[in-house]
């Protein structure tokens, strides 16, 4: 059996569906789109399954979610309709409802929100809305699970029953749909009669497309549908969408009394202060400033530091307890070991640093301190799992029981580097998706995700992006991966692919040393260079939004901003922690699969040479390669080996540019900012090599956990390559530019290699100033 | 010709016909914006776009663009 769910955005379906399903749904997207499709069993009937349609309007044509709840119900026959009502809400939720019963499956309207009705001490004649629409009505409050055992029983009893009755509407309309009916007659299955009798006289477009009808048979409904147009001096389809709400309004009559008519609800007094015309601004900063502290700074950043450290690395101090005494040891004791290093070197002073490499005292050597400093380092460097309860990561666990196995080094690196590398590259990300996606449900189910819409649409709409675009950039300085993650919220399909392909423009913070061991090596720290970066992010995503809007890929009909802003309500905890869970176990599922085979495969390239025999990076099949493709970044400055090697590898993780850049100029390890080897880029690149580089690495293809979670929203292959190619591409545009340009007006040499970055210049200017075309 | 466009915030108005054509008059009237229907505008958002009103006692956003297609008196 299956079960459909059917109903507007915000009338409570999510909860429903949570309340009905329990815990055994499966997330995904239906198929090539970036829609979201829900389906789980029946609680306590596993025969039955319930598939949540996404939340719509109406059945129009226009936007993928309304096509895709549509066809569902037109294609896969679901045995039930179960149609969500908001009672606060009556009249526009009915237009669906309307709509829906045309389609023949056998319905029952579910009530929602009955608890609100009469708390308000309105009132609605249940009974006597039964009879007008001629449909089986349950009262349900999803929120406390009251009703939804009627529900599905009611449900359970219309199971093989005879199809749903339609409304029928008065005069001309329903003449010209009997008209259209009696000429189709026969060519569909019956209980779908009704529906293409409506859509072939709207001339719905897609059913137009679809349905195999002889000429005569077209003419003869195109010669009604303008009869009926010219008598009431509308088209079709505004005349039927007008019927219909007419037709609501005459069934509402004397059922629904109102108490207290004027009263502003506590939702409006909360618009009221919210979206304010001067603090609405204010507010919205402070509420991004706390979603980024909590996802990002602080929370967020200690989820993953303890995944990544801890559970995936050496081990952890559970409860953090042992952690600040093995601090102040480990600083006694380098503090000690500087003093002695120092005083082996004849200096009568000394700087102490910290591990940051910050300052911190300045020493005078004397015989005393010595002493002190020797009894300290004789005593043996502290360990952390001495200090209170240390648990050691997986990878000690794992290591030290291969290790007594003796097993093979390619065996050791493959479990170590390759699988527990991998998997804990997808679960690194976890604990801060998990709390941002905690945020985002907290937002969007109180009702101030479409609040974040109204108040930055008209920013973000100028490139082609929506206002709720403005949280994924904003998490996108901490991570691209939740940020794309973050993307979910936008409902707009075409909104939602741009915000993910542009998203990762912006510098993560894995970017961040890049950007610190260009501006470190060539350009002395200054301060413009780590500024410059954001700016450059910024920009590539005005001129993408820009750009891209006018292809091929995203012209067409430009979905309208026509957008409800739903009642404030308190988020209920269940539904909230359901919602995280849900994107949670799909990330890790959908993009843990790409980012764990991607490190795997990453991990081989880059410890084997074309032997098979286990090498260092810079002989391996990766530095071959990168060998082979190096002359690609010659016109962008840095056609050396290394530079694309580290560029490669890059894709496993960002920072990995700069430790291997360390590896390839032969540091077995170097500090974070790479400072090791300032020295050497300095006098390998030049300032616009080594700007054209970074620029580069910061808008290129990212990570690999990235294009995993890309993939995973996109829905589809060919619209991952598409981002990704995209990204390459401007990347390599832009570096170009940069590189070509810059030689050209610092040196004054003119080569062809500057008019190949003119004319890329030229085209990207024509691509960006062109005129859109005009969709119909 | 008055539109929704130029009305201003607590302005009580009635739909007199919607015009232009294709899914953004659809969507719009979809939405519950059809001819005879009371309209009660609530604000300017802060950046001066979009607007918000209350109609079939429910809050809407809508831009100013399309908005200026909503005759009204």
């Amino acid at each position: 059996m299956k079960y459909a769910l059917v109903g507007n955005p915000n009338c409570g379906k999510t909860t429903l569906f949570n309340e009905l399903t329990g815990s055994s749904q499966y997330v995904g997207n239906w198929p090539g789109v970036t829609v979201e499709k829900k389906e789980g069993k029946l609680k306590g009937r596993k025969d039955v399954i319930i598939q949540d349609l996404p939340g719509i309007y109406s059945l129009s044509p226009y936007t993928l979610e309304e096509v895709v709840a549509r066809n569902y119900i037109v294609n896969e026959h679901p045995d039930v309709i179960i149609n969500i009502v908001d009672a606060t809400n009556l009249e526009r939720n009915l237009y669906l409802t309307t709509q829906v019963m045309e389609l023949g499956v056998p319905m029952v309207i579910a009530l929602n929100m009955m608890d609100v009705v009469r708390k308000n001490k309105d009132e609605i004649n249940v009974k006597e809305l039964e009879k007008r629409l001629n449909c089986k009505i349950v009262e349900i409050s999803a929120v406390s699970g009251e009703g939804c055992k009627e529900l599905m029983e009611a449900a359970h009893q219309l199971e093989k029953q005879r199809a749903q009755k339609y409304l029928k509407y008065e005069g001309e309309l329903e003449k010209s749909l009997e008209e259209v009916s009696a000429l189709i007659d026969g060519k569909f299955e019956h209980h779908l009669l009704r529906w293409y009798a409506v859509k072939l006289l709207e001339n719905d477009e897609k059913v137009a497309e679809e349905v195999e009808l002889s000429e005569s048979i077209k003419n003869e409904i195109s010669k009604i549908r303008t009869a009926l147009e010219e008598k009431m001096d509308d088209d079709a389809e505004s005349i039927i969408t007008s019927e219909r709400y007419e037709r609501i309004g005459s069934i509402l009559k004397n059922i629904y009394v109102k108490k207290n008519q004027s009263n502003l609800s506590m939702s409006d007094k909360i618009d009221k202060v919210v979206t304010n015309r001067w603090l609405a601004l204010p507010i919205f900063v402070v509420v991004m400033w706390l979603v980024y502290y909590i996802s990002v700074t602080t929370i967020g950043t200690w989820a993953t530091d303890w995944a990544n450290d801890g559970v995936f690395g050496e081990g952890w101090h559970l409860f953090g307890i042992g952690t600040s005494e093995y601090e102040e040891d480990a600083a006694a004791y380098s503090r000690a070991d500087q003093i002695l290093s120092a005083a082996s070197e004849g200096e009568t002073t000394v700087i102490i640093y910290d591990d940051e490499d910050v300052e911190i005292e300045t020493v005078a050597i004397t015989d005393s301190v010595v002493n002190e400093a020797e009894t300290i380092v004789e005593a043996g460097e502290p360990d952390t799992s001495e200090y209170g309860i240390w648990v050691p990561g997986v990878p000690v666990i794992v290591g030290d029981v291969l290790e007594s196995a003796g097993v093979a080094d390619w065996l050791y690196s493959l479990i170590i580097d390759g699988i527990i590398g991998g998997v804990g590259a997808v679960l690194g990300f976890l604990p801060q998706m998990m709390v941002l996606f905690l945020l985002l449900a907290l937002l969007e189910d109180c009702g101030y995700m479409a609040r974040i819409a109204f108040i930055m649409d008209r920013i973000f709409r100028k490139f082609g992006l929506s206002g709720k675009s403005f949280i994924p950039m904003l998490i996108g300085t901490g991570c691209g991966v939740p940020a794309i993650m973050a993307s979910r919220t936008i409902e707009n399909d075409r909104d939602r692919k741009m915000t993910i392909m542009t998203t990762t423009f912006i510098p993560c913070s894995a970017k961040l040393p890049i950007i610190a061991l260009i501006a470190g090596a060539l350009f002395n720290n200054a301060s413009w260079v780590s500024p410059s970066a954001y700016f450059v992010g910024m920009a590539a995503i005005i001129v993408s939004g820009i750009i891209l809007k006018k292809t091929k890929l995203f012209e067409g009909d430009v979905a309208p901003f026509v957008m409800e802003l739903p009642a404030y309500h308190m988020p209920k905890a269940k539904g909230v922690l359901l919602h995280m869970w849900d994107r949670s176990k799909a990330f890790a599922k959908k993009a843990g699969t790409i980012i764990f085979v991607s490190a795997i495969v990453l991990w081989f390239l880059q410890g084997f040479n074309w032997q098979l025999e286990m090498v260092d990076n810079n002989e391996s099949i990766l530095a071959s390669i990168g060998n082979a493709f190096a002359f690609i970044f010659s016109p962008l400055g840095f056609g050396n080996w290394k530079a694309t090697v580290a560029t490669v590898t890059g894709l496993i993780a960002k920072e990995n540019v700069v430790s291997t850049f360390g590896v390839l100029y032969g540091f077995a390890e170097v500090a974070e900012d790479g400072v090791e080897i300032w020295g050497t880029l300095a006098s390998e690149y030049t300032m616009l090599s080594a700007y054209s580089f970074l620029v580069f690495n910061l808008l290129c293809a990212p990570c690999f956990a990235a294009i995993g979670a890309i993939s995973r929203e996109m829905g589809s292959a060919k619209w991952t390559w598409i981002a990704i190619g995209y990204q390459c591409c401007f990347a390599y545009a832009v570096a170009l530019i940069i590189y070509q340009l810059g030689t050209w007006i610092t040196t004054g040499v003119f080569g062809i290699e500057t008019i190949f970055g003119i004319v890329v210049l030229a085209g990207l200017l024509y691509l960006l100033l062109r005129p859109a075309k005009k969709s119909e | 010709m008055k539109t929704l466009r130029e009305c201003r915030p607590n302005q009580k108005v009635t739909v007199v016909k919607i015009h232009g054509s294709g899914p953004v008059k659809k969507r719009i009237m979809d939405m519950g914006i059809t001819k005879g229907v009371e309209i009660l505008v609530r604000k300017v958002a802060p950046l001066g776009d979009p607007i918000e009103i209350n109609i079939r006692s429910y809050e809407l956003s809508l831009r100013k663009a399309d908005a200026e297609m909503v005759e009204v008196k």
